[in-house]
């Protein structure tokens, strides 16, 4: 098990590779250049050129790549930013922990109430307390967040001013974004786990429970959920990842400085060293989250577990 | 012969699988018995119904969609049929135990062999057995069935199918009921392992003094094993007898000439297997007259029209117009 950790801790290094080559390789492509971004439609060509071959933009994507890297090898520095000039990671950071707060709040609020919720609808199939839910939960995916987000400070904020709208200096700043964003990650985790959970109760082996005399709160919670699960923590993590880097809409809309926001503000002022940081920090952690995934699955499943310890 | 003592009645039982666009109409008036210790062989092809007759025993029946329909069954006293739930669990797995059909799904991959086992002693512990005791009676049921105790803390996925076929066995046999259902319980595993899978049900049987049902489209395995037979078809019993009845007496319903037909012969030379011409009634939408009557070749203008009655003769009894006829005159 440790050996497979450190396997998949190295893995990082190609994937950090590959990321950066990528984003390096599309922003070349793209239109614009971060010279005249900087300088505004007034500055002269020349000035433009001028300030690009500053930033040591005028160089061929590849070298830009290799002068990058070798700035994190030699010096741990990930550049500075085009527009603002800060170090990247000192920018990039306190916005970094501002998502995380916020997504890990939304992620446990609609884990603890999409993943039960789920549960109930699959068991009680087609009863009252399924069919609600389930309801429930496809008007609130098939409407978009920033609909919910308006609605929402619409009510709570202008008329009813019992939240403040924009910003984060307190817990009640908290409030109406976490929700706006659990709706809609609530609803995809209740079909998600209705569907999963739906599939193991038709399995042999919950009949073979039954026949055995089991009662079904057991048959349920023993034979069914814990095969359910699987699939339910595999998207957790996967959602998980989005949440960190997809918040963009929720953020923008409660004027809260995060990362969803910087990398869009970043990608339309062509600041490169800026998306490329952000884009490495949401794989960074994307690939941690999916080596969390499998140890959760390990401790669940025996056959996978078997098949990361070594032979006995 | 009478004197014996009928552990499970069935009576025109009659069972349906309704959903919103049919009704399927899976088990049609089937009445059946069978004795203390005896062995009951059903015997059919694929649809005929057999399976939603033996999960009717067990009450296991897909609740929104399955439905009894008509008929009782009579349990070592209880009917079956009218149990409340908390009752009916009590004899689930204590009283009466199934083998089921596939080993590769009918065990749970999250949890060892061991547990699995156990937990049936474990929810039917009406003797106060301690923990050690409960284990020492896993250990046993495992020897039983010819697995090392030792690989009870192993998951299904360490096991070979025949081996898991044999820790589904022992699942079954963990509380020893009084009564076994076996639904085709060496279809999905290698003729090799077959054969020794059903010596051991067979022994296991003989020692516990165990009354069962054995499922099985295959003549082969009713002739080892079974005392009496009946035949099914479409949802009914056409045929039922001792096993001499249906093997050596001459006078079959022709479904039963059918599927001994087709069995491959090796004294004579026939260069292809001889198939029943057609397939098994839509069961959604069954013929009027005899169910066999499109496929049968010795087919009357009585049979398209009227459905046959019982022709009995001592234990055996067959459901054709072809003998009723003969009797009556």
């Amino acid at each position: 098990m440790h050996r497979y950790i450190i396997k998949r801790l190295l893995f990082l290094i190609p994937t950090v590779l590959g990321v950066t080559l990528i984003i390096f390789f599309v922003m070349n492509v793209t239109p614009g250049n971060p010279g005249r971004m900087i300088l505004g439609p007034n500055a002269t060509a020349a000035e433009v050129e001028a300030m690009n071959e500053e930033l040591g933009y005028n160089n061929p994507v590849i070298v830009r790549w290799f002068n990058y890297l070798k700035g994190i090898v030699t010096e741990g520095d990930f550049g500075q930013s085009y527009t603002t000039k800060l170090n990247v990671f000192d920018e990039l950071w306190p916005r970094f922990l501002i998502t995380l707060r916020l997504a890990i709040l939304v992620l446990l609020l609609s884990v603890c109430i999409g993943v039960p919720l789920g549960i109930l609808s699959a068991v009680k199939q087609n009863s009252l307390m399924d069919t609600i839910p389930t309801m429930i939960a496809f008007f609130l995916a098939a409407v978009p967040s920033f609909v919910v987000g308006i609605l929402l400070m619409y009510v709570f904020a202008l008329k009813l001013n019992w939240f403040p709208s924009f910003g984060l200096k307190s817990t009640r700043h908290y409030v109406l974004p976490v929700i706006a964003a659990t709706i809609c990650e609530l609803s995809a985790y209740l079909r998600f786990t209705k569907s999963s959970m739906l599939e193991s109760i038709r399995q042999d082996y919950v009949r073979t429970a039954r026949a055995k005399g089991v009662a079904e709160r057991t048959v349920i919670w023993k034979h069914a959920l814990k095969n359910a699960l699987l699939p339910v923590v595999t998207s957790i993590g996967m959602r998980f990842g989005c949440l960190l880097a997809g918040m963009v809409t929720t953020e923008q809309l409660f004027s809260i400085p995060g990362v969803g926001s910087l990398i869009v503000q970043s990608i339309s002022t062509k600041d490169e060293p800026m998306v490329i940081g952000c884009a490495v920090m949401v794989s960074i952690c994307f690939t941690l989250l999916m080596i969390g995934v499998d140890l959760v699955y390990a401790f669940i499943d025996p056959r996978i577990r078997a098949k990361y310890s070594k032979r006995r | 012969m009478n004197n014996t003592e009928k552990m499970l009645d069935i009576k025109n039982l009659s069972v349906i699988y309704k959903t919103d666009l049919e009704t399927v109409y899976a088990v049609n008036d089937v009445s059946l018995s069978l004795e203390k210790g005896a062995t009951l062989g059903l015997v059919g092809e694929t649809g005929a119904g057999k399976t939603t007759l033996a999960l009717t025993l067990m009450r296991l029946l897909p609740e929104r969609t399955g439905k009894v329909t008509n008929g009782s069954i009579t349990f070592e006293g209880d009917s079956i049929v009218d149990l409340p739930e908390a009752r009916m669990r009590k004899i689930r797995g204590d009283k009466i135990a199934m083998i089921f059909q596939d080993p590769m799904t009918s065990l749970n991959p999250v949890l060892t062999v061991g547990d699995q086992i156990a937990e049936a002693l474990i929810v039917h512990n009406e003797k106060g057995l301690t923990k050690e005791q409960i284990d020492a009676r896993v250990d046993e049921t495992l020897t039983l069935v010819g697995i090392p105790p030792a690989r009870k803390n192993d998951y299904p996925h360490q096991f070979s199918g025949g081996m898991r076929q044999r820790v589904v066995i022992a699942i079954a046999l963990s509380c020893e009921p009084d009564l076994l259902i076996a639904d085709e319980p060496t279809t999905a595993l290698d003729v090799t392992i077959q054969a020794q899978v059903l010596m051991m049900i067979r022994d296991l049987r003989d020692r516990l003094g165990t009354s069962m049902i054995m499922i099985t489209h295959d003549l082969g395995i009713v002739a080892q094993t079974c005392d009496n037979v009946a035949v099914m078809y479409a949802g009914e019993i056409i045929e039922v007898g001792t096993a001499e009845d249906i093997f050596t007496k001459s006078v079959h319903h022709p479904y039963t000439d059918g599927l001994f037909a087709s069995l491959p012969n090796l004294k004579s030379k026939t260069a292809r297997l001889q198939p029943i011409a057609g397939l098994m009634p839509d069961p959604t939408n069954l013929p009027k007259g005899c169910k066999f009557a499109p496929r049968c070749t010795k087919c009357m203008d009585i049979c398209k029209e009227v459905p046959p009655e019982v022709f009995t003769d001592g234990t055996h009894s067959i459901r054709c117009h072809l003998y009723c006829q003969g009797k009556e005159d």
